[in-house]
């Protein structure tokens, strides 16, 4: 059996003596007899050889495609070795919140590195230290936004599934409307949207590139959802946002995301990382942990965790979000990722996922049967119809290759700078025969 | 130390990325950003020397003594993380096709099945990604149960006032009017103020147990027994469990659903404030509300977040619940609280405990008398133990006791660093009699002096200005 | 500590000064020093409904929120909106840097002159 418990018998015999009992049993004497149980139904420990067995073994019951063209919220980019190493190191791991400002600042510094970044990659004031992930931020950001006559959440239709549902429990939750704004095409129906903008409604969720791959015309929406008096809350893909126009350009109040294409692996769903930005007119409305900059008593330059009189701990039921925790060591990892890839790398990730993807829906369309769903322009996913799905997809996946995702009317595929051109051209002929067959 | 934009050229920057291998295409008219993102450019050696000066500013469990109370700052093991690494869960798509996920969903089925013997529950989600993102998941199970009954007057959720701030947070995040209840002398819920607060309208109580100060509440089946007379449901808030895994469980003390922090108690690591796991668990009652992922699992039930959770998290609490197993499990509990019975029997000294007796996993010191004799303050003293190269214990909490500080040492810390650490605090006892100006002023020898929180607070600055 | 005689004071440690046709809220000297540094304010907006015995916003210090109750039921004709920018001279000039004025006053709560208000604080500290 493995143990992490440096204490001989013979030491915890001197130490239960030093305390004046005579037992463990007496150190319990508060459990009542009928619910003391230590026989629990357990297996026997192991020792570090045995459990790394039973783990690589299951590990390999797992298949790994080499190539993966399925994205719908979880991407598959390059993350540069470094990015990896770094947030391993024992230090980072094993550090709690730094509540010890004085010999945390390693954290507090890299929280303050990785909130700059994220203003500065959205266009925004303000980023909070992370949240769970983006689902979570976006319902976040919902809540941010109601006040006492405005209570009403609108979200696309063309959101990620995952995060509509979550916006939804956190409504659900707090006893607040949220209504879906449908789509049509792929896009939000901005004539539908027009509809909704009651003046009750308190934010409207757009999400871009959406869940479709499309992308919206966030300013003129944001103009439309501005004018109601409406707040407008976006969901940005971090890597697009090296090129695309920033939520701050495009009128958003709030900006919200997934960072896990920001050097976090697929990891089947997490850890991943929220992040959340905002105007400086809302900074203290933003939930979460917040690094500040200011000096010590001797002058130097110094980070503590700041505005703290927003959160739990000192507001308690009256604080806006029950949240504590960050992603700390994930922000860690996106602002690594960031510094490593530079402004030119982040934008050369995306202008290549945006163009094999475009590559693949080129090839894919040429096909009998296989057709664009959407008219609209769209970032590096896209929606085809696909005869003979199940056959196509498993046929793909024998070949190594993890095929879009299979969805109402089609399939939803993605390319990242990851996959090279020989393998989109593979995946495409395997396509193609698989048709051929079944036809 | 320099910011990493300070240290940014134009231009310079490292090529991670091949040409593109496939004809470019542009974004239409209008999408595209202004101008690139001002993020910092560097060499690789830049970066890896950054994230190393930063690393060097960085205290770890695996630094030295942790005693912060509440957040059992145990051992993390390394074979645990290595385990989370391998390519076979690391490389898994959240959406992958069910035979290419057999791994994965036994790590999670293995997990569940041996956290629901530990906490006697039936069921479990790993959805939720920290403890307070569990306590929503586990007071939504209640509301649901309540909403699908239609039971609808019940709009109160109690809390003892000893409670985590996470506890009344959440349920007025849920929608709820929250009742303290205060604690008797003994440090325990006050069964009568119980009682006189339990009515139709309670939807539950949330509780910790052993509580905050420390304490196993030994009217616990009571206590349960009054709020499900009164139709109410109970909430076991895990944040405590160390002190009582493998001997009891919050199932047989009559809770009804239980939120785990697999980062506190099954010794994954907390980096540096997440990612954490807030596993919940129920019993059968209450297994049809657990929360979905709507892409994962269809359907239409409450989601807290995307896909399955924080899975590597689970992945690394499996290989540390391997590890210690049948035998190993009760002993970390039984240990944990016999260091901090140990620590405690060495600081009452000189220290005032807060109550009285053994305690369970940690204890809390009430350091008012100490501060009226001599002017040093909790928050002096903790400062004062940085420079002693200790982490300070948790200062100020829980809020029922004045200039407390509350000590959690954990099973993996050995006689002789209590030993140590004992010793330090007995020299600081000292020295605040005899040189409290110089306590006021620590630390001395640390990263920084104290900071200047009331500057920060007023004069916000979060984010460096292009 | 100060305790002007041409104010009268809450329980909770607001000032009330009767200026005609407006009242003027505050917060008493007793209370700045209680709060430590104040960071923050958050204040309600002109036109809003303030009750007598309810909180109309809070003020912050680093490690504390404090809800400011109302003295009087009424309409808030002004806010002090400079404490937004200076909030620390509810600490340096608190009888100066009032924090509403309240219009339509309907009902005022029970308050203390200056002399009981002093010896309600003694009996607290």
């Amino acid at each position: 059996m493995g143990s992490y418990i440096p204490s001989t018998l013979a030491e915890r015999r001197e130490m239960l003596s030093a305390v004046g009992v005579s037992s463990f049993r007496e150190l319990y004497r508060d459990v009542p007899e009928e619910m003391y149980r230590p026989d629990l139904d357990l297996p026997e420990g192991k020792s570090e050889l045995e459990v790394s067995r039973i783990l690589t073994a299951l590990a390999e019951k797992n298949r790994v495609f080499p190539t993966v063209l399925r994205g719908a919220g979880a991407y598959d980019h390059y993350i540069p070795s470094i990015v990896k190493y770094i947030p391993a190191k024992e230090e980072f791991l094993t550090a709690y919140t730094p509540y010890q400002a004085e010999m945390s600042q390693g954290i507090l510094q890299s929280i303050f590195e990785y909130q700059t970044m994220i203003c500065r990659l959205t266009g925004m004031d303000v980023s909070n230290a992370s949240v769970y992930d983006g689902a979570t931020a976006t319902a976040e950001a919902a809540a941010m936004c109601r006040d006492r006559k405005r209570r009403v959440t609108l979200i696309s239709a063309a959101a990620h599934p995952d995060t509509i549902q979550t916006v939804k429990t956190y409504c659900y939750a707090a006893g607040e409307a949220v209504e879906v704004i449908p789509e049509k095409d792929g896009k939000t129906d901005l004539a539908a949207l027009e509809a909704m903008l009651t003046p009750e409604v308190a934010s409207v969720y757009i999400q871009q590139p959406n869940f479709y791959g499309q992308l919206e015309d966030v300013g003129k929406i944001g103009e439309t959802v501005h004018q109601a008096g409406a707040m407008y809350i976006m969901g940005c893909n971090p890597i697009a946002l090296a090129i695309l126009q920033t939520p701050r350009e495009a009128g958003a109040d709030i900006a919200v995301g997934e960072g896990q294409p920001l050097g976090m692996p697929l990891s089947y769903g997490g850890p991943y990382l929220g992040f959340m930005a905002t105007t400086a007119k809302y900074m203290r409305k933003l939930p979460g942990r917040i690094v500040g900059q200011t000096v010590d008593a001797a002058g130097a330059r110094a980070y503590v965790l700041s505005l703290q009189a927003r959160e739990q701990h000192i507001r308690r039921e009256k604080a806006s979000s029950n949240i504590c925790s960050n992603e700390a060591l994930c922000a860690l990892t996106a602002g690594l990722y960031m510094a490593a890839m530079g402004p030119e790398g982040m934008a050369k990730a995306a202008k290549q996922s945006m163009a094999k993807a475009h590559y693949l829906a080129e090839k894919l369309r040429a096909l009998p049967g296989v057709e664009l769903v959407h008219s609209g322009p769209f970032f590096h996913e896209f929606v085809t119809t696909l005869p003979h799905r199940a056959e196509v997809l498993s046929a793909l996946e024998e070949a190594g290759i993890l095929g879009g995702l299979p969805i109402a009317g089609g399939v939803l595929w993605c390319a990242t700078e990851k996959v090279p051109k020989s393998e989109l051209d593979r995946a495409v002929e395997i396509v193609k025969e698989v048709l051929g067959r079944c036809n | 130390m320099q910011l990493i934009f300070e240290k940014s050229v134009p231009g310079r920057g490292t090529e991670y990325l091949p040409a593109c291998d496939v004809p470019e295409v542009s974004l239409p008219e209008g999408l595209g950003r202004k101008a690139p993102p001002k993020l910092p450019e560097l060499s690789e050696t830049d970066v890896s020397r950054h994230y190393t000066q930063l690393c060097q500013r960085v205290y770890g469990v695996n630094c030295g003594f942790y005693p912060l109370g509440s957040c059992t700052m145990k051992y993390n093991p390394r074979i645990d993380e290595e385990m989370a690494a391998l390519p076979g869960f690391t490389g898994i798509h959240p959406l992958a096709p069910e035979a290419a996920t057999q791994g994965c969903r036994e790590v999670l089925s293995t997990a569940k099945k041996l956290l629901c013997e530990i906490t006697g529950m039936a069921d479990m989600t790993f959805q939720p990604a920290a403890g307070a993102h569990g306590e929503f998941t586990g007071v939504l199970l209640i509301k649901q149960y309540h909403d699908a009954r239609g039971d609808r007057k019940r709009c109160k959720i109690l809390v003892p006032d000893s409670a985590h701030g996470t506890n009344p947070a959440t349920a007025a995040m849920c929608g709820y009017q929250i009742v303290n209840i205060p604690s008797g002398p003994d440090g325990c819920v006050d069964l009568e103020a119980l009682k006189a607060a339990l009515g139709e309208d309670t939807a539950g109580l949330m509780l910790t147990n052993p509580n905050t100060l420390g304490l196993f509440d030994r009217n616990i089946l009571e206590i349960t027994r009054l709020v499900h007379g009164a139709g109410g449901l109970c909430y076991y808030d895990g944040a405590n469990l160390n002190a009582v895994m493998g001997l009891a469980r919050p199932g047989d003390m009559g809770f009804d659903c239980v939120h785990l922090n697999l980062h506190k108690t099954f010794a994954t690591p907390h980096g540096g404030g997440g990612p954490g796991g807030g596993a919940v668990g129920c019993k059968e009652f209450l297994k049809a509300y657990l929360p979905k992922s709507r892409l994962m699992d269809g359907g239409d039930g409450i989601q807290v977040r995307s896909f399955a959770g924080n899975f590597l998290v689970v992945v690394k609490a499996l290989a540390y619940l391997l590890t210690l197993g049948k035998e190993g499990v009760p002993q970390a509990a039984e240990n944990a609280v016999l260091n901090a019975n140990y620590l405690l029997a060495r600081l009452k000294e000189r220290y005032t405990p807060a109550y009285e007796g053994l305690c369970m996993h940690e204890f809390v010191l009430d350091l008012s008398e100490l501060k009226k004799e001599t002017g040093v303050s909790a928050l002096d003293l903790a400062k004062t133990l940085i420079d002693y190269g200790m982490h300070p214990p948790t200062m100020y909490f829980p809020l029922i006791v004045h200039e407390a500080l509350m000590l959690e040492p954990t099973e993996t810390e050995s006689k002789q660093t209590l030993d140590q650490a004992a010793e330090v605090f007995l020299k600081l006892w000292d020295l605040a009699h005899e040189d409290p100006a110089y306590m006021h002023e620590a630390p001395h020898h640390a990263q920084i002096r104290r900071p200047d929180e009331v500057r920060a607070a007023r004069n916000p600055i979060l984010c460096q200005p292009e | 500590m100060n305790y002007p005689v041409d104010y009268k004071y809450t329980r909770s440690h607001e000032w009330l000064r009767d200026d005609g046709d407006v009242a003027i809220v505050g917060i008493s000297d007793y209370a700045q020093d209680a709060l430590g540094d104040v960071v923050f304010v958050n204040l309600p907006a002109v036109g809003d409904t303030v009750i007598a015995g309810e909180s109309f916003g809070d003020v912050e210090s680093v490690k504390a929120v404090s809800d400011l109750i109302s003295p009087v039921t009424g309409v808030v004709c002004q806010v002090n909106t400079a404490l937004e920018d200076a909030p620390e001279s509810l600490n340096e000039d608190p009888y100066g840097a009032w924090i509403i004025q309240v219009e339509d006053v309907t009902d005022c709560e029970d308050l203390m002159n200056a002399e009981d208000y002093q010896a309600f604080c003694e009996q607290e500290g």
